[in-house]
């Protein structure tokens, strides 16, 4: 590489690398997140028989790992490039390094391994297996077979390569801090996202309104379950969203006690368990649009389940 | 002629840790089912890397063995028709088995002569059999599995290729899509796929692709390579076994090669820059000749030498990531003192059903003052060592909620025990907080101190009273909380250091600081399932009894007696086996045991003392005299055991002249309370009734 690439150079690689893989090139979904995967693009297309090839950048909320901007690599709010394909194609880990030689990075230059990590995210009923990919020791990417999504079996099975860009970005314009990378010709990460990494530290770990978040969270799910009733999935599941951020609020502020916070993330994980549900259901009232495999559409139609 | 078969299961990256039992499953199958197959051969190797499994059988036979067996039939008397011919029943034999009438022959069994044909069954070709070892391929089991694509087959990671070749020939079978081949792939970014032509050809062709597929071979060029390293710079490099083992399965190809860090990192605790290296990166770290941390470290490339400056400067800056977070949690969490960290132990949990951490803590400080205060004379605590045990039960958890324990969790106890210094603790107390985590492993050390083994008890007897009143009980191999651990870790300490304690004197210890202090057990009653708690922890001894290779019975023996301490269980059985090869040990058990039997009917009819003015002949009077002698006496195990083997005379003349239970009230139980004295002697050795002197 001679011209280092700027974090939006990286993204425009990515997005045009597997958009020519047949992925569809979504926006990042408008509603408040811990990580990539609870996109509604990952968390509820994961699930059922209809195939989703999609990639896009996420912003992912973490209150807890805040720093104020004062930690080189901890951050409020970081970027996923989430890739996700449904069913897994057979040559996915060879994908995700052309992907890698696409961003300048030549493999046989570096040393990059597949290190076992298999994924969990109790509060959403997920589970998958796979590795975290190492490049010269960095973790740069999280990949995964989901085998589990909402407590439901994925089938067939979803696969899912989240590079933390960040990360990534680091690397390859070799800075030490996350406020010194280019975003664009010019404009530095810092520049873009210091003050809000700045203030909502302060807000998530000293300002925010307790009773307030508490009554929040109650009144999201009071609004979630009744939209899972409905059968109104979207909404619902965009109520779960907010719950699982005000949590994060709470948690980040030291509100909830450890007791207490296995009963939040249960309650959490039960909306999540009946939104995979109904969202099956409603997407087979469709008729799986998705699936052009005739045969097996019909198959899946008749099903009794 | 023999033949050589080559099978590898090319498969997306294996768990590091999965690899080598993985590929010894691999062997065991193929092995049984050539075996089921009577196909014969010389040996299987086994090869195994990152992203494939391979076996070589060489010595293959060219087919199965051939099998003549014979098949019974009807008896003689209905195979052949009073006509002297062939019956039904003889023709319809023969058929099934796909011969001739004229093929039987008699043979007698059991007094009876019977029709029976030979039948004889052509073994198989090798190719024809091998093709069945798809089985032992797909009935592998692996501590994950996973399901891929549209499959709802399961395994350790997704197939991606199969080579499976018998000499030139490919032996066809498909696992999913994936049909065997003679294709194989090189390493992923320094080789290329190539066929293979013979199976003989396996490992050495894939050699020219970057494989080292033999991990034997892998692991010595690591160790050599390390070797080398260490001599050219005068280096000591560790080489944790383990750690090596991973680093073999997380390669292909092996490269080492060394870093740097900063030294000013070396101000961080050692542990903390190990764990940091060994955990966290997978590196090796080095020592100089006097043992002392330099800031270097020694890692392993998946690969060749080219390139290798951009992959050192990638594994240093991300070494120095790590390192600057630990040296921030350093200096921050010596901006707080002590008593903030306990405060917030207030607010973390132990356990939902028990309550906090700060709760246990308390438990504990006053129960290892009742646990000090039992040690007999000379094993008595210090004005010193007391006044370090209160002090390090109230805090010994408190570098839980520092930021380097949060972030580095194996470190809980060292760090405490660093801060503990740091923040003006004495020596004896900060060792303590560290020593309490031992042992950490069934034959993990033991804490050294004297102070530091008995918090450890303490914690390790709170942590197990507490879960058993819960109801929290580990069942088969269901024990998240290492209480089983910890049980025999109690064990170990007291039976070192030759304290006294015993499961019943601990359990009461518990209920006595329960008392004390009932505000301390909120949420748990330690009367409860108090009873199992203490056999769980004598089950540790009889388990730790039976691996120094005592027999069961004098397990049973020992461990029958739950009031005795884990001490004198262990002395009995060492005494007990000794003495078992005596010539007179069965008459002395037996004379013994005739004691405790009849002993066991004397439930109230008993004497405060024996009477002797109750007596009626000699031999009474002579066992009195002898019991009350060895009762005098403060004599030890081994004496006793002598003094108790030397009543034998005395009690069969006291049974031959002296019946027990006779009508006389007075004169009976005066005569079981004689009996009782001597079983409770006995009962210093356990239950001598379970000893096997058959």
């Amino acid at each position: 590489m001679s011209e280092k690439l700027s974090l939006q150079d990286i993204i425009l690689t990515l997005q045009h690398f597997w958009s020519k893989q047949g992925c569809m090139l979504m926006q990042a979904y408008d509603t408040e997140k811990g990580a990539g995967t609870m996109s509604p693009y990952t968390f509820l297309r994961a699930i059922g028989p209809e195939p989703w090839n999609a990639a896009y950048v996420e912003p992912s909320r973490r209150p807890a790992d805040g720093r104020y901007g004062e930690n080189p690599n901890r951050l409020y709010q970081h970027h996923q490039f989430q890739v996700i394909m449904k069913p897994s194609p057979a040559n996915i880990q060879d994908l995700y390094l052309d992907s890698l030689r696409a961003l300048g990075i030549d493999p046989s230059e570096h040393d990059i391994r597949f290190v076992e990590d298999n994924w969990e995210n109790p509060s959403m009923g997920c589970a998958g297996v796979g590795w975290e990919v190492w490049l010269d020791g960095m973790e740069i990417t999280q990949f995964t077979y989901f085998q589990q999504v909402g407590g439901l079996e994925v089938k067939p099975v979803a696969s899912e390569v989240t590079y933390g860009l960040e990360r990534l970005s680091s690397y390859i314009q070799d800075v030490n801090s996350v406020f010194d990378l280019e975003w664009a010709a010019g404009v530095k990460y810092g520049d873009i996202f210091g003050e809000p990494e700045y203030e909502h530290s302060k807000y998530s770990f000293e300002e925010s309104n307790q009773d307030m978040l508490f009554k929040l969270f109650d009144t999201f799910e009071t609004e979630a379950k009744k939209q899972i009733k409905n059968g109104l999935v979207h909404p619902a599941y965009d109520y779960v969203l907010k719950c699982s951020h005000t949590f994060n609020l709470l948690d980040a502020r030291g509100a909830v006690s450890v007791t207490e916070r296995a009963g939040y993330l249960a309650r959490i994980r039960n909306m999540a368990k009946s939104i995979a549900k109904v969202f099956v259901a409603e997407r087979k009232k469709l008729g799986f649009p998705l699936l052009k495999d005739e045969e097996l559409r019909n198959k899946l139609l008749k099903e009794d389940k | 002629m023999s033949h050589t078969f080559l099978l590898e299961v090319g498969l997306e990256e294996i768990p590091a840790h999965v690899v080598t039992p993985s590929v010894q499953q691999l062997k065991e199958r193929v092995a049984a089912f050539l075996k089921e197959q009577r196909l014969e051969f010389e040996k299987i190797a086994t090869f195994s890397t990152p992203r494939r499994l391979a076996i070589k059988i060489t010595g293959v036979a060219d087919k199965q063995k051939d099998v003549e067996e014979e098949a019974k039939g009807p008896a003689k008397k209905i195979a052949v028709g009073k006509d002297g011919n062939w019956s039904k029943a003889a023709i319809g034999f023969s058929r099934g088995q796909g011969m001739q009438p004229d093929d039987i022959f008699f043979k007698e069994l059991k007094g009876t002569e019977y029709a029976y044909v030979k039948k004889f069954i052509a073994g198989k070709t090798a190719a024809e059999i091998l093709t069945g070892i798809k089985d032992a391929v797909t009935s592998m089991i692996f501590p994950t599995m996973m399901r891929w694509g549209n499959n709802d087959f399961k395994y350790v990671r997704p197939i991606r290729w199969l080579v499976a070749l018998l000499d030139e020939q490919i032996v066809p079978f498909s696992i999913l899509n994936v049909q065997t081949d003679r294709v194989t792939q090189g390493h992923r970014f320094w080789g290329t796929q190539i066929e293979l032509k013979n199976a003989a050809d396996y490992p050495q062709a894939l050699l020219a692709q970057h494989v080292i597929a033999d991990a034997t071979e892998r692991k010595k060029m690591i160790e050599q390579q390390i070797k080398k390293l260490a001599q050219q710079n005068h280096w000591k490099i560790v080489v944790d076994p383990s750690l090596l083992e991973e680093v073999n399965n997380l390669v292909e190809f092996p490269t080492v090669f060394a870093g740097n860090f900063a030294e000013k990192y070396l101000d961080i605790p050692d542990e903390v820059l190990i764990t940091s290296m060994k955990d966290h990166q997978r590196f090796f770290y080095v020592l100089d000749q006097a043992d002392k941390l330099l800031p270097h470290f020694v890692s392993v490339r998946n690969g060749d030498g080219e390139h290798l400056e951009k992959v050192i400067a990638g594994n240093e800056k991300v070494l120095t990531a790590r390192l600057e977070d630990a040296a921030f949690f350093y200096h921050e969490d010596q901006q707080k003192t002590i008593a903030d960290y306990v405060d917030r132990l207030k607010k973390v949990m132990f356990h939902d059903k028990i309550g906090t951490v700060y709760e246990k803590m308390q438990r504990v400080q006053s129960l290892s003052k009742l646990l000090a205060a039992s040690l007999d004379e000379e094993n008595k605590l210090t004005e010193a060592e007391e006044r370090a045990l209160d002090r390090a039960a109230e805090i010994y958890k408190f570098d839980l909620v520092t930021g380097m324990v949060g972030e580095f969790s194996e470190l809980q106890g060292v760090m405490g025990e660093k801060y503990a210094l740091l923040m003006g603790e004495s020596p004896a107390v900060a060792t303590a907080i560290r020593e309490h985590y031992l042992p950490n492993s069934s034959n993990g050390e033991l804490p050294e101190s004297k102070v530091g083994a008995l918090l450890a008890i303490a914690d390790k007897i709170d942590s197990i009273g507490a879960f058993f009143a819960a109801g929290i009980i580990p069942t088969g191999s269901n024990d998240p909380y290492a209480l089983r651990r910890q049980a025999l870790g109690i064990v170990r300490i007291a039976r070192t250091r030759n304290w006294a304690f015993s499961a019943v004197s601990l359990q009461k210890m518990i209920e006595q600081n329960y008392q004390n202090a009932p505000e301390l057990y909120s949420n748990i009653k330690p009367t409860k399932n108090a009873a199992e708690a203490v056999s769980f922890i004598v089950e540790r001894l009889k388990k730790l009894l039976g691996e120094h290779e005592f027999s069961f019975d004098i397990i049973e023996t020992v461990s029958g007696v739950e009031t005795n301490s884990f001490v004198k269980m262990s002395q009995s059985a060492k005494i007990l086996k000794k003495h078992q090869a005596d010539a007179d040990f069965k008459e002395n058990i037996e004379a013994l045991t005739r004691v405790l039997r009849l002993a066991k009917k004397a439930s109230s009819d008993k004497l405060e003392r024996v009477e002797p003015s109750l007596f009626e002949n000699q031999a009474e009077k002579d066992l009195f005299e002898a019991v009350s002698q060895i009762e005098g006496k403060d004599s030890s195990l081994e004496q006793l055991y002598a003094a108790l083997s030397s009543l034998r005379p005395l009690i069969d003349n006291y049974f031959d002249e002296t019946m027990v239970m006779v009508d006389d009230e007075r004169v009976r139980a005066n005569r079981l309370t004689q009996l009782l004295s001597i079983a409770s002697l006995t009962r210093e050795f356990g239950a001598l009734d379970k000893l096997n002197v058959k």
